[in-house]
């Protein structure tokens, strides 16, 4: 069909107008992954939005009930793959209770710094990453010259610079390298700086602001309702962290703020993420001034591995754990456990029920980030344009691979 | 015989002038990539060539050796008339430009620009509002639905630009008496028309951005909505027309602005031959229009339009308002 027969027909009205149907991703610059969007428009207006996911599936649930405990590590890493400490510590979490077993202080304050830079990690990406689907380039490229510092750190503490699987149950893998300290609070002195940076080129620019504020307004209640967790929550107003309101760690000795916004909109929760890290940042260093010196596992030949390798060749007794632990894993009394912890997306639960096995019987994930991809069902707020559709998606911060699991 | 060889002449700049201009995308594609790299601490293209100099060329053969791809439900017709309908007319409004004075080739006078026409204002707003039909037609043809949601972009734009551009130059005109470009760049030749058209200026400016769809205005293939927009379905040598023609347009802005109201050809502080001072100036503004692309984010149509309707078109009657007070 011609262009000029389509307008012969809308002229002699045999031709009548239509919403469209738009397909937004899988394949998109924007979806931040393989995300889909099916957008019903009229014109540049939205009227409904529908996600489809699923395109990233890998059967995480599934693979873990064949999986030891320890194997499945590595498989939580893939689940966030921009903050994978903060994965591997919910599901150490769980198993730990399941297990009944009390971490010793070293391991906690280390676990805690690493889950908020992981939080850094994952806030720095989004933080750029919003003005980037909104035309701004370059406040990307800033953000990843500091999430470069990160990786490193990661690589110098953890041995990885992406899927680190350093938190282990009963403790982390291996204690601080030496120097690893120093080059911490190096970065928590310029971070700061450079959030502040941030804040001049991106939140101080009008169309930033003309784009974000008052767009994709999510009201408390809302909120509350669609079961939003985590920055996205918080944004809206609601004073909601699960490190103050049920602690886990050491987050109770923290001298830490959760921040807050009364707006729910885009700009709301972009701002918030920006002031979270600052908060990140005061917990690392209370965690690196606090930090006691001793084990960094528990002292539980069943469980971890022994510190002093040198024990494998004197010892037959750690010789045959180290060779039972190796080759099956350890058991887990009977018994089920949720565990939460706040990771930088929101709420990640893990839901692990044990039939004393060595394998979890059932392993679920509460995945942050699928509960709040839900903000963009339907007709959503003052979302009007398929432009605040993507300062709305970007906003939300959603990471697909958590999302489908 | 005289006037065989004025239209020699004429010819012959036809072809310079051409040909530079079919050159400059080639560095100016290059600048680009550096300037954003320098902007975004990196160091950009660094593999072809030193520094990256061939990057253009490895792009260039790159194009040329992809398939032609024509989707099967596009308007196969109009599909391949748009990218040559941007360039085209792009081209077309550079006979209007005056790059410098007239200079002396062994005893001949030679002027640097193909034509003093006397409405050449008017040619130009005309003449460089057809390359936005390349863009239409094109979003149009392609038949692909994030393609014809650019080219629709394209249509609210063109209304909510066009109009204050072409007002913002009135005061231009009111300043020299005259629609001739070189009349304008003559009338300057004491004081930039920068000083007395400060608003006027403004004006210009913002709504050459978005005549030459950069960000903040690119929404016509805003990538962060609509994929590529209006050139979703081009690929190979088409897709390189519509770039080729985008930076035409960007140095023809560039141009229009240094003509219209930085005094053209007219010298600063530096003695400098008028061609180099003409190319400095119009330098600058390429470089400006670029560091406005890797800062700003982009507006979303409807706040173009807004700022199009709403603030442009009061500010630049406003601007027309005082210019004839003033004068008279």
């Amino acid at each position: 069909m011609t262009s000029v027969t389509v307008l012969q027909e809308a002229e002699n009205k045999s031709r009548v107008t239509q919403e469209v149907l738009l397909n937004l991703g899988p394949q998109h610059p924007s979806t931040h992954g393989v995300l889909q969007l099916v957008l019903q428009l009229n014109g540049e207006i939205v009227e409904r939005t529908e996600p489809h996911i699923g395109y990233l599936h890998r059967g995480t649930e599934k693979l873990a009930e064949t999986f030891t405990y320890t194997q499945i590590f590595p498989l939580t890493d893939r689940l966030d793959y921009v903050c994978p400490p903060s994965n591997n510590l919910g599901f150490a979490l769980a198993v730990e209770r399941l297990l009944g077993i009390d971490v010793p202080e070293r391991a906690l304050y280390i676990r805690v710094m690493m889950v908020e830079l992981a939080r850094i990690s994952g806030h720095l990406l989004i933080v750029g990453a919003l003005p980037m689907d909104l035309g701004a380039m370059t406040a990307l490229l800033y953000t990843m010259r500091e999430r470069e510092m990160l990786m490193d750190l990661m690589e110098m503490i953890t041995g990885a610079r992406m899927h680190t699987s350093y938190i282990r149950v009963g403790g982390v893998r291996e204690d601080l390298p030496e120097g690893a300290a120093e080059r911490i609070r190096e970065f928590c002195e310029i971070l700061p700086k450079r959030l502040k940076d941030y804040e001049r080129l991106v939140a101080g620019n009008r169309v930033f602001l003309n784009r974000t504020k008052n767009i994709g307004v999510i009201a408390p209640k809302d909120a509350i309702d669609l079961g939003l967790s985590g920055p996205n929550l918080r944004a809206s107003g609601v004073d909601w962290d699960m490190r103050r309101d049920s602690p886990y760690e050491i987050y109770d000795r923290l001298d830490f703020n959760v921040i807050t916004h009364d707006d729910g909109d885009c700009y709301a929760r972009w701002i918030c993420r920006v002031h979270e890290m600052r908060e990140s940042v005061r917990i690392i260093e209370q965690c690196l001034d606090h930090m006691p010196q001793g084990d960094f596992q528990v002292a539980l030949p069943t469980i971890a591995f022994p510190v002093d390798k040198g024990l494998l060749e004197t010892s037959m007794e750690t010789h045959i754990h180290h060779f039972e632990l190796s080759a099956y894993g350890f058991k887990v009394p009977k018994g089920e456990v949720y565990a939460a912890i706040e990771a930088p997306k929101g709420e990640l639960g893990y839901y692990v029920i044990s039939d004393g096995s060595q394998k979890p019987f059932r392993m679920r994930v509460r995945a942050p980030s699928f509960v709040n991809l839900q903000a963009l069902e339907g007709k959503v707020g003052n979302m009007k344009y398929l432009a605040d559709v993507i300062a709305m998606l970007g906003s939300l911060d959603p990471v697909i691979a958590e999302v489908d699991k | 015989m005289v006037e065989i060889f004025v239209v020699l002449v004429m010819l012959l700049k036809l072809a310079v002038l051409v040909a530079v201009l079919l050159m400059l995308p080639i560095p100016l594609t290059w600048l680009e990539r550096k300037i954003a790299a320098h902007i975004q601490q990196r160091p950009g293209p660094m593999r072809v060539g030193w520094h990256g100099l061939l990057q253009p060329l490895a792009d260039g053969i790159k194009l040329l050796s992809k398939e032609d791809h024509i989707p099967d439900a596009a308007d196969r017709f109009l599909f391949t008339l748009a990218p040559i309908i941007t360039l085209v007319a792009t081209l077309t409004v550079f006979v209007a430009i005056p790059f410098g004075e007239t200079i002396t080739v062994y005893g001949t006078e030679i002027t640097l620009y193909l034509t003093d026409m006397n409405v050449a204002v008017m040619y130009v707003l005309a003449i460089a509002g057809i390359d936005v039909f390349g863009v239409i037609i094109g979003g149009w043809a392609s038949n692909s639905k994030y393609a014809v949601l650019g080219a629709l972009r394209t249509c609210a734009q063109l209304i909510s630009y066009e109009i204050p551009m072409g007002f913002a130059v009135v005061g231009v005109v009111m300043l020299a008496q005259s629609m001739s470009l070189v009349a304008i760049v003559e009338a300057q030749s004491e004081l930039w028309n920068i000083v007395y058209q400060p608003l006027g200026f403004v004006v210009f400016f913002i709504a050459g951005l978005a005549e030459a769809q950069r960000i903040p205005f690119d929404l016509p293939e805003a990538e962060g909505d609509l994929g590529a927009g209006y050139h979703t379905e081009y690929s190979g040598m088409r897709f390189s027309f519509f770039m080729i023609g985008e930076y035409l347009v960007l140095i023809l802005l560039a141009a229009l602005n240094v003509v219209l109201f930085f005094g053209g050809w007219n010298p600063l502080f530096l003695p400098l031959p008028p061609l180099i001072w003409f190319l400095l100036k119009v330098a600058f503004f390429v470089w400006l229009f670029m560091w406005f692309r890797f800062t700003f984010p982009r507006y979303r149509y409807d706040q173009l339009m807004t700022i199009g309707w709403k603030v442009l078109l009061p500010l630049s009657l406003a601007n027309i308002l005082i210019s004839g007070v003033i004068l008279s």
